[in-house]
Formats: structure tokens, C-alpha cells, sequence
């Protein structure tokens, strides 16, 4: 008996003649989730996915964990491998069971059965029964119930038997790197970073882009960035962070624009950044954690005017979410506590008492045209701090 | 780091360069375990016994009153809860002030949680406690009167002497918890002589290492332990005994206590030269710290700026200071020092606390000056929409 990891994946078994694109993508991307846990085989075989330790004394525990994180995995199953043989299979079956009751105190169980091997001489039903009738046999105090058990054991009679009852839900989506590259505004706050999660979810390989005024906020603004982008980087891989130098142009704006302007002002010069930053390391698109309507800067016409500063599309996954949504996927994902330390760019020098709600493109665009912000976006861009963040 | 300026000696101090040798001397040398029946132990423990009294000379009390702990917040917690514990016939009425730190003021939060009749007295616009408040607070059933001898935000000096006298005339089985953990080392305190029963003090703000402090327990005086265990420190305070840090601390004592009235009108000349600074520069800036308080906190509000973004500015400059208060805007947390003293908001907001210690110069005092005098220009907050 071995034991093994088996994998699921969903949507991409969707996909046509590109789908071993795809699953040689996810098979890339588990490998290098688990490379540091010691040697293993990755098999895929029929729609799933194998992985079986070449090694003694593999943790088993924390690499479910790990796989169960890597972004196109529905669920996964620590199994044990037998030869299909069906006194070994019956063998291993009730070794599992007496396992489980002793660990968990299940009371009650049902068997059921698989058998993709169609030369293996009996049915699925017949092996259900069988097994499960060895297991009454011989552990005390156990029932059937078939309506709602404490535990199902899976049988799955293949070229080899795999024999698993726990299962644990990963997050779906798509493979990392299948849908290209985006760049995020990552402040710090709750949202930016679930507007991450959500595009690596997809698919999409993430850099961040986070913009520094020091010393109007302080050095643990931008460890807390630093530490949101590492609890990122376990779901979506390395993260590039640039840190791009923002305060003499946020000086520059609270000097010389409209004091109700200035946050929007302030959006659009950030998106211009980030697009340039975008372009250098071939991102396509932005990606920000805006939700319509949650404050001044987020509202119908305040959007149209950050777009407006920028040619990519800009996507914005929360941007139907209330705010309850999107903490409850912070907590899963574990950044909440992170962005709700109290040193966010706190300190309010640069926001007016009542922004513009509703600002008109052409009368934001006259502002700005005030101060040639050119050369400081192009100083800003050259300046930017590159730190890599691995998971 | 050369050429730094560091104001923030009330958060911290730098230690002495020989308590840093002695605590590695002593970490490598007497490692031994003072409970250990061995020479190794032994002589471990005759190093504790020589702080001990090291402690005990500076404040000219007796060794055995003395507990060491891991510092001021554990010695406050053990002052108060320990003498609660171990007193349940006492009074179900305590008295604190609105400007302690938060190891008492938390404390004591909790206590009125637990069905005991908390008061808090009020302060002055100095920061001072109000004795006629205090003598109506007081009655038979007072079993504690925490106070804070320095403000840790302001400098601000209750006057010990007189609560003791009060507290003899009306209600002498009241015990006084004094957290001196600002005062100890920088002005004469001297709990048998103002009849104090309890006193908090702490390592690392007389330059000797973190994670070491102690209790002042009086004679005759009962505590149980908050911390239970092997049965170290006289029963009150278990776990092996931190002894390169215990050492460490009894030389930071001796060396500061051998300087003490000099370092003491050091201070006050820096202060009043930095105050007098102030006010002739910023005529717009308030000193919260009054005339009276410690010498070695000078707390200074500066309208229509954030006094973080001041903070960093003059980190940028190698100048280190604390905020009065955190500025956040998720949470206004204001200091709720300044606001018992009726500090108004906008004040608190700008709020600056310069502290010093006996290695800090006028000529580092003009310095902060002239680096204030450069960035408050550029951080103030500039009323009014369009400019």
C-alpha cells in the first residue's frame, strides 16, 4: 500500500484540443507549490491528477494544505494506492475503516464504488455490499447508513485501487499563468488585496504596485505591504512589489489643485504609474480593489475618471461586492488581520473634508494641467523599489 | 548610528555601554540556574542577591522588600492584583487616577468589570490630581489608590506626600500603589519616607536592559503571585530568575542613582532652554508639560499638522521623538492623557513628546529646534478649499 494525494481539477477539463495546456500549466504550478516538501511523482491520468511521495516520511498534512491553495484545484483526497487485487482491496478497506472509528468515532458508514477498470470481475454494487459487509464483520459497534453517514468510503477500481474517504474543498478557478499578467494597486487596506486573490483565481499572474509617501505614512505602512503581498504570494506564486516613490507629486497636487479634487487627481496619476509599470513588465491590465460606491473615489463618475487616465482595461472583481463580502473572503484568505493594523496611510494630509462625489472629466483634466506631472511620473516610475516576494 | 538625535528616552533608553558588557560577562560566565544546588547556582544566585541590593541602596530600602519582575507593566498588574488577591476582606472601592498607564488603567478596567466600585480622579489642565476630589473619593471601604508619580506622556508630578497624608487622616487601611516606572532613577523617590506601600519600576528606562523591572513591597504588606509556579522571587513571582538582565539592571540603578541630582539639573536646563526655544519660535505651539512636571518630558502640541507626519519628517533628519497620540484614521485614538488634562482635539492631534535622558545637549536641543523650524512650514495643513 502506498499512499498518495489525489488531485481534482474542474473547469479545465472543460477546455478543447488546448486542455493539456492547461493541465501541464496546473501540474507546473502544484509542482512548484511542493517542490520544498522532498521528491515526488506527479501523474496525471484520467481527468486527475496523482501525487505520490518518493520519499519516507512525507508530510502529508501540510502538502494537502499547500495543493488545496494552488488556484485551479477543486478538491483534494489523501488516498491509499493498492494493487487491484480484492482481497488486498478488501484487506485495506477495513484497515482504513478501523482507522477512521478509532480516530474520529464515526459510528455509522456506507461503501461506495467506482470501477473505471471494466475488467475487474465484479460490479460496482457487488463490491459496495462485499466490502462493506467485511467491515461490519469486523469492527464493533459500526452501522450502515446509507441516507446519512458519518463516513463514506470511496473505492475507486482502476489499473491500480485507490481507497479515500476525506476530502477537502481547494478553491477552483483557473491554472496561475493561464490568462496572462496583470499589475495591482496594492494599498493595504481590506480590499486590494481580495481583488488579487480573485484575478489569481482566474488565472492571471499578479505584480503589485504600491505607492510610498513617506514621510507622510510610515515604514510600517510599507511592511504591511510587504506582508500582505508574502500571504498573497502563497495562493498566486512569486509577487513582484514595486514600491514607487509618491510623495513630492502628492505635495505637488496639494499644492497646487482644487482641494475636493485631490483624491481623484491623486487615483488618476496612480493609474498612470501603474500603467506605465505595467508596460515595462508586459502586464496587460490593471487591477484594482474598488467597489461602486464605497467611498468618494469609487462612485459612477469617479470611476469614469480614473479610466479615463489610462489606455489598458482596468478590472475591478469587487466591484459588486458589499464590504461584509469582501471581508468574509479576506478572513478566508487570511489578509484581513494583516490589513486592518491601524498604519494605513494614515495620515489624512492629503484627503479634503468633502471630495467631489461626482467629478466632471474635463474640469479634472483643466486642474490637472496646472503642473506638468510628466517628468514626476517619469522620475516616480524610475525610482520605484523592486521587491520580490516568494511565498 | 552617529550624529542621532534621540528624544524618545520615555519609550526607551539606550543602555549603558557597561550594563551591555556586565550582561554579557555575566551570560557567559554564570550561566547557572540560582535555584541549582551547585556552585553554578550558587554563585548565580549571589548575583541576584548583589542587584537586589544594589535596588534596595538606591531607593534606601530594605533588600528583602524588593521583587523583581520582567518590568513596569507586570510589576503594576502584580501590585494591584496581587494585593486584591490576597486581601479579599479589603474594600470593594479603588482609586486610580485618568492619567495612569495603561497597565494600571487596563487593570483597574477589568476590576470594574468584576464588581468592584472604581474611581477615577481627575486631573488639572497641568496634568495634576485635585486633593479635595480625592479627600471626597476616599472612604472606609478604599482598599487601593493607584497613582502615577510621572507622566509618561507629560512629566506631569502628583504629589505623593500629600495622597499618603490623606489617606493616613481618612482611611489609613487603604494601601498607595505608586507606578514611579518615569520617575525612578531621575528624581529622589523614596517610599519609606512618604509611606508608600507599593512602587513599580522598570530596567530600561535607566538605561539598563529591557525585560527587567521590579516591585517595591512593604514590609508586613500580603501579595499573592500572579504568576505561579517554581516558587522564585519569595513566592510572589515564579520562573527562573532573568539573571544577566537582573545584573544588568542593579548596575543601570547604580550608575544612574551615583548621578542623579546632577543629570537632574542637566535636564532642567535643556528643558527650559528647549521650552523657552519653543515659544519664541513656534508662537503658535502649545507646551502641554507645565513648569512642574519632570524635567526629562517636554510634551508640545503643534496646531494644523499630523503629528506623525511630523514624527517622520524628523526620523528623516535622524531625530527621534514619540507621537502624543496615534494617528490613524481608521481609529481616532487620542492620547487620553491630554484629554483629562482638557486638551482640545485639534491640540491633541499635533501632539509631540521630546524626552530626554542625561547624554542629550543643548546643542541637539537647537538642532530639533532648527529641524522643527524646517518642516512645520512644509506639513502644516493649509486651511480652505482652493489655493
Amino acid at each position: 500500500m502506498n499512499k498518495v494525494i489525489l488531485v481534482r481539477y474542474g473547469e479545465i477539463i472543460l477546455k478543447g484540443l488546448n486542455r493539456p495546456v492547461f493541465e501541464d500549466k496546473l501540474i507546473g504550478n502544484i509542482k512548484s507549490a511542493i517542490f520544498k516538501f522532498g521528491k515526488v511523482k506527479v501523474i496525471k491520468s484520467q481527468g486527475r491528477i496523482y501525487i505520490e511521495p518518493q520519499e519516507e516520511n512525507y508530510d502529508f498534512d501540510a502538502v494537502l494544505l499547500k495543493v488545496a491553495k494552488v488556484f485551479g484545484v477543486v478538491s483534494v483526497s489523501p488516498v491509499w494506492k493498492v494493487e487491484t487485487d480484492y482481497e488486498t482491496i478488501k484487506a485495506t478497506s477495513l484497515k482504513m475503516a478501523s482507522k477512521l472509528v478509532e480516530e474520529k468515532g464515526y459510528k455509522t458508514f456506507k461503501v461506495e464504488t467506482k470501477r473505471g477498470n471494466k475488467r475487474f470481475p465484479m460490479q460496482s454494487p457487488e463490491i459496495s455490499a462485499d466490502v462493506g459487509g467485511f467491515i461490519l464483520e469486523n469492527i464493533e459497534g459500526l452501522s450502515v447508513d446509507v441516507k446519512n453517514p458519518d463516513f463514506i468510503l470511496y473505492l475507486e477500481v482502476r489499473e491500480s485501487t485507490y481507497i479515500y474517504s476525506e476530502t477537502i474543498k481547494a478553491q477552483g478557478g483557473m491554472p496561475l499563468g493561464s490568462n496572462g499578467k496583470a499589475m495591482l494597486l496594492l494599498s493595504g487596506g481590506i480590499d486590494s488585496p481580495v481583488a488579487g486573490w480573485m484575478m489569481g483565481k482566474r488565472g492571471v499572474e499578479i505584480e503589485a504596485v504600491h505607492f510610498y509617501s513617506y514621510p507622510y505614512t510610515s515604514e510600517r505602512a510599507k511592511q504591511k505591504v510587504i506582508d500582505l503581498a508574502r500571504i498573497m504570494a502563497q495562493y498566486c506564486g512569486k509577487i513582484r512589489l514595486h514600491v514607487v516613490p509618491f510623495t513630492e507629486i502628492q505635495l505637488k497636487i496639494n499644492d497646487n489643485c482644487p482641494e475636493e479634487q485631490l483624491t481623484i487627481i491623486m487615483r488618476r496619476i496612480m493609474m498612470k504609474i501603474a500603467e506605465q509599470i505595467a508596460e515595462k513588465v508586459n502586464a496587460m491590465a490593471l487591477i484594482t480593489g474598488e467597489s461602486m460606491g464605497q467611498v468618494a473615489s469609487q462612485t459612477m463618475q469617479s470611476l469614469y475618471c480614473t479610466d479615463a487616465a489610462v489606455n489598458m482595461p482596468v478590472f475591478r472583481p469587487l466591484i459588486g461586492m458589499d464590504k461584509v463580502e469582501v471581508i468574509e473572503i479576506a478572513r478566508r484568505i487570511e489578509t484581513f488581520d494583516t490589513s486592518v493594523l491601524p498604519y494605513e496611510d494614515c495620515c489624512t494630509v492629503f484627503v479634503a473634508k468633502h471630495p467631489q462625489t461626482k467629478p466632471k472629466l474635463e474640469k479634472i483634466i483643466k486642474s490637472e494641467s496646472v503642473v506638468d506631472f510628466e517628468p514626476l511620473i517619469n522620475t516616480a516610475v524610475e525610482n520605484t523599489e523592486v521587491i520580490i516576494i516568494k511565498p | 548610528m552617529n550624529n542621532e538625535i534621540y528624544l524618545d528616552n520615555s519609550a526607551t533608553t539606550k543602555p549603558y555601554d557597561e550594563v551591555i558588557e556586565y550582561v554579557a560577562k555575566v551570560s557567559r560566565e554564570f550561566y547557572g540556574n540560582p535555584s541549582s544546588l551547585h556552585t553554578k547556582g550558587i554563585e548565580s544566585e549571589n548575583l541576584v542577591k548583589k542587584a537586589r541590593s544594589q535596588i534596595a541602596q538606591a531607593l534606601k530600602v530594605d533588600s528583602k522588600d524588593i521583587c523583581f519582575t520582567s518590568g513596569g507593566t507586570e510589576s503594576n498588574n502584580l501590585a494591584i492584583l496581587g494585593y486584591l488577591k490576597a486581601n479579599p476582606r479589603a474594600g470593594k472601592h479603588i482609586i486610580t487616577s485618568e492619567i495612569e498607564h495603561p497597565s494600571v488603567l487596563e487593570v483597574y478596567k477589568q476590576l470594574a468589570k468584576d464588581g468592584y466600585r472604581v474611581d477615577f480622579m481627575p486631573v488639572d489642565s497641568d496634568g495634576v490630581i485635585k486633593l479635595d476630589v480625592l479627600k471626597d473619593m476616599i472612604s472606609e471601604e478604599t482598599s487601593i489608590i493607584s497613582i502615577i508619580h510621572t507622566n509618561n506622556e507629560t512629566g506631569s508630578v502628583q504629589p505623593i506626600e500629600e495622597i499618603c497624608n490623606l489617606r493616613r487622616k481618612l482611611c489609613p487601611n487603604a494601601v498607595i500603589h505608586v507606578d514611579a516606572v518615569q520617575a525612578f532613577g531621575k528624581t529622589v523617590i523614596n517610599p519609606t519616607t512618604c509611606n508608600v506601600d507599593l512602587m513599580s519600576f522598570s530596567s530600561h528606562k535607566i538605561h539598563g536592559p529591557k525585560g527587567v523591572g521590579g516591585l517595591y513591597i512593604r514590609k508586613g504588606l500580603r501579595l499573592k503571585p500572579v504568576l505561579i509556579g517554581g516558587g522564585q522571587e519569595s513566592a510572589l513571582r515564579s520562573g527562573t530568575e532573568n539573571v544577566p538582565g537582573i545584573c544588568g539592571f542593579g548596575l543601570a540603578a547604580e550608575i544612574t542613582f551615583a548621578k542623579l541630582d546632577d543629570n537632574y539639573k542637566k535636564a532642567k536646563e535643556l528643558r527650559n532652554h528647549f521650552v523657552k526655544r519653543i515659544n519664541e519660535t513656534f508662537p503658535d505651539a502649545v507646551v502641554n508639560s507645565p513648569h512642574s512636571a519632570s524635567p526629562y518630558i517636554i510634551n508640545v502640541s503643534f496646531p494644523n499638522l499630523k503629528s506623525e507626519v511630523l514624527l517622520h519628517h524628523l526620523e528623516q533628519k535622524n531625530i527621534f521623538v514619540s507621537t502624543g497620540s496615534a494617528c490613524s484614521s481608521r481609529k481616532a485614538h487620542h492620547s487620553h492623557v491630554l484629554k483629562a488634562m482638557g486638551v482640545s482635539p485639534k491640540y491633541i492631534d499635533g501632539a509631540i513628546r521630546f524626552s530626554l535622558s542625561h547624554s542629550n545637549n543643548i546643542y541637539e536641543m537647537d538642532k530639533t529646534i532648527e529641524a522643527l523650524n524646517e518642516i512645520i512650514p512644509i506639513i502644516s495643513i493649509k486651511r480652505g478649499g482652493k489655493r
